[in-house]
């Protein structure tokens, strides 16, 4: 068996700006298997090396969104990532979401995430279509939503997204995973709400410079912004930034947000 | 929120924890782009060897004002100001420019390539302030749509273009009759790749059926949707291959008209 070292960060967050102040990578060798996942590989550090070592998982299938890393400086799902994909002959580098808070080691507080998907306004659906109080919906009309149902709230898109990890603008940018969730509202076929006004303002969706990071990191292959945020752009450039739909609008006397 | 600075990461440029070669993809678009920008300005400059026989280049149709037989209302007018320079291809070249320049795919490819905005994934910027699309100048972009209208009508000029190429006058008798040469087929190519092009751009997609949120009362709008979303499917594709050709079809033009090369009739 091939052993192989992987570089694990220890710790709390690191001082700003100073050099690992709360915490550092730190050296970890072990014997590793066919067929091996980086979850593998860091359970088996947990359970002979570091018995500390916290780590958030679950399913180990790629369906629960707990695994989240930055393997080799790349967000990745640690229980989808072969060894066998990796570079061996190196260190494997396995660091803590950057662009979230870190708790410890691998652990990071994902919750700002769940806080702005509570200011989203919720879905409204229209009127019943049939007396019993149901609706008809065509698959075809619900197949483009079905693409964004697919997310399991990995948060790496988040992660990886500049806007959020370079530039810190949580306040003001709702991010990649939360436009998929706007957009899965916004374009289905029974609601009626309006989210544009907020897709703009709250969301800050003209923050996104479409530089596609998050759908290349997608372990669901969502195409976040083929799909979900540049139609969304759209739409948002429709009422604000189109004149000739605005003038048509004001002939027509529609009411305008 | 407060950063979170691990293993001293610091914003400088450049740090990441990658392993690959993170900075080859953007130093390709960087060559690619700059290659294409400085070859069209020159071919653009110009002025001349841009028509050849029944074949006129791309990059100068259409011919509003100019010397060869393509020309739509005349010769350069004559109020153009002596201290620019003149050709025909900068009275219409603007509209594809800019059409490319506000494309979602090139301005994400730019974005990465020459803003480093960032330059690839999880590589910082080693940039301050950053407000993306939403301010001047960027929220500009949002005219795409407007020029994505007029591609449509410029796709329309160049297949015509391609129709023109299959009439071949004899020099002798002065009379045209059908053919089909290598530059005809190089035309045609150009027209079928901007055309895979424009029909996947986002603006297009958004505007035949993108705009609704139920198709499924009218099937024909909703076949529509779903071909463009086909050819988006593969914008970024189409976007370089039509880069590519349209230079290529100029080069072709240019260098039958300067005699290097020699355009072969097939019919
Ligand atoms: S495409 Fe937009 S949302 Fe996605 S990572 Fe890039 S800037 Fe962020
Ligand atoms: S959109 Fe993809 S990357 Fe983002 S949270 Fe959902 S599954 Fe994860
Ligand atoms: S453990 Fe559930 S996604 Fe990895
Ligand atoms: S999005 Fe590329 S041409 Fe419109």
């Amino acid at each position: 068996m091939e052993t192989v070292t992987f570089q694990i960060w220890r710790g709390g967050p690191a001082r700003r700006g100073g050099l690992a102040g709360g915490g550092k990578l730190v050296d970890y060798s072990i014997p590793v298997s066919e067929g091996m996942v980086v979850l593998d590989a860091v359970h088996k550090i947990q359970a002979e090396q570091a018995n500390d070592l916290a780590v958030r998982w679950n399913c180990k299938a790629g369906k629960c969104g707990s695994c989240s890393a930055e393997i080799n400086g790349i967000p990745r799902l640690m229980c989808m990532t072969r060894l066998k994909d990796l570079p061996l002959d190196k260190p494997v580098i396995i660091q803590p979401m950057k662009a979230f808070p870190l708790i410890r080691d691998l652990v990071t507080d994902v919750s700002w995430n769940f806080r702005v998907k509570k200011t989203i306004k919720p879905f409204r659906p229209r009127a019943a279509d049939a007396a019993d109080g149901t609706w008809r919906i065509a698959q075809s009309d619900i197949d483009r939503v079905q693409e964004f149902r697919k997310c399991i709230e990995c948060f790496l898109c988040q992660d990886v997204c500049h806007v959020l990890r370079e530039h810190h603008l949580q306040d003001e940018f709702a991010g990649p995973r939360l436009l998929v969730y706007t957009a899965a509202l916004e374009m289905h076929p029974l609601d009626v709400e309006d989210r544009l006004q907020d897709l703009k303002r709250a969301q800050g969706i003209g923050l996104c410079n479409i530089t596609k990071c998050c759908t290349t990191v997608c372990p669901e292959e969502i195409r976040i912004t083929d799909n979900a945020i540049i139609p969304m752009k759209e739409r948002v450039a429709d009422r604000y930034y189109d004149p000739l739909k605005r003038l048509f609008r004001a002939l027509r006397g529609r009411k305008k947000n | 929120m407060n950063e979170v600075d691990l293993s001293g990461i610091t914003r400088r440029f450049g740090r990441t924890a990658r392993r690959d070669a993170w900075w080859v993809k953007p130093l390709i678009v960087f060559l690619c782009l700059s290659s294409f920008v400085i070859y069209v300005t020159w071919a653009a400059f110009q002025g001349k060897n841009y028509a050849y026989g029944p074949y006129l280049s791309p990059l100068y149709s259409p011919e509003l004002f100019g010397d060869s037989p393509h020309r739509w209302l005349g010769p350069k007018p004559g109020g153009w100001p002596s201290f620019l320079p003149w050709s025909p291809a900068l009275l219409i070249l603007w509209a594809p420019g800019l059409f490319r320049l506000t494309c979602y795919y090139y301005r994400g490819a730019y974005y990465k390539a020459f803003l480093v905005s960032p330059a690839a994934c999880s590589v910082s910027e080693g940039r301050r302030r950053y407000t993306g699309e939403r301010a001047f100048p960027l929220v500009l972009q949002n005219v795409h749509r407007y020029l994505m209208y007029i591609a449509l009508i410029f796709l329309v000029i160049l297949a015509h273009d391609v129709w023109t190429a299959m009439w071949f006058t004899d020099t002798r008798t002065g009379s045209s009759s059908f053919g089909i040469g290598v530059g005809t087929m190089v035309l045609a190519a150009n027209v079928v790749f901007l055309a895979g092009y424009t029909f996947g751009c986002h603006s297009l997609r958004h505007w035949v059926g993108g705009i609704k949120d139920r198709l499924s009362g009218s099937p024909v709008q909703r076949q529509i949707y779903r071909c463009a979303g086909c050819f988006n499917r593969r914008h970024m594709l189409w976007a370089w291959m039509s880069l590519f050709w349209v230079a290529f079809t100029d080069i072709y033009v240019r260098l039958c008209a300067t005699g290097v090369w020699r355009d072969w009739r097939i019919i």
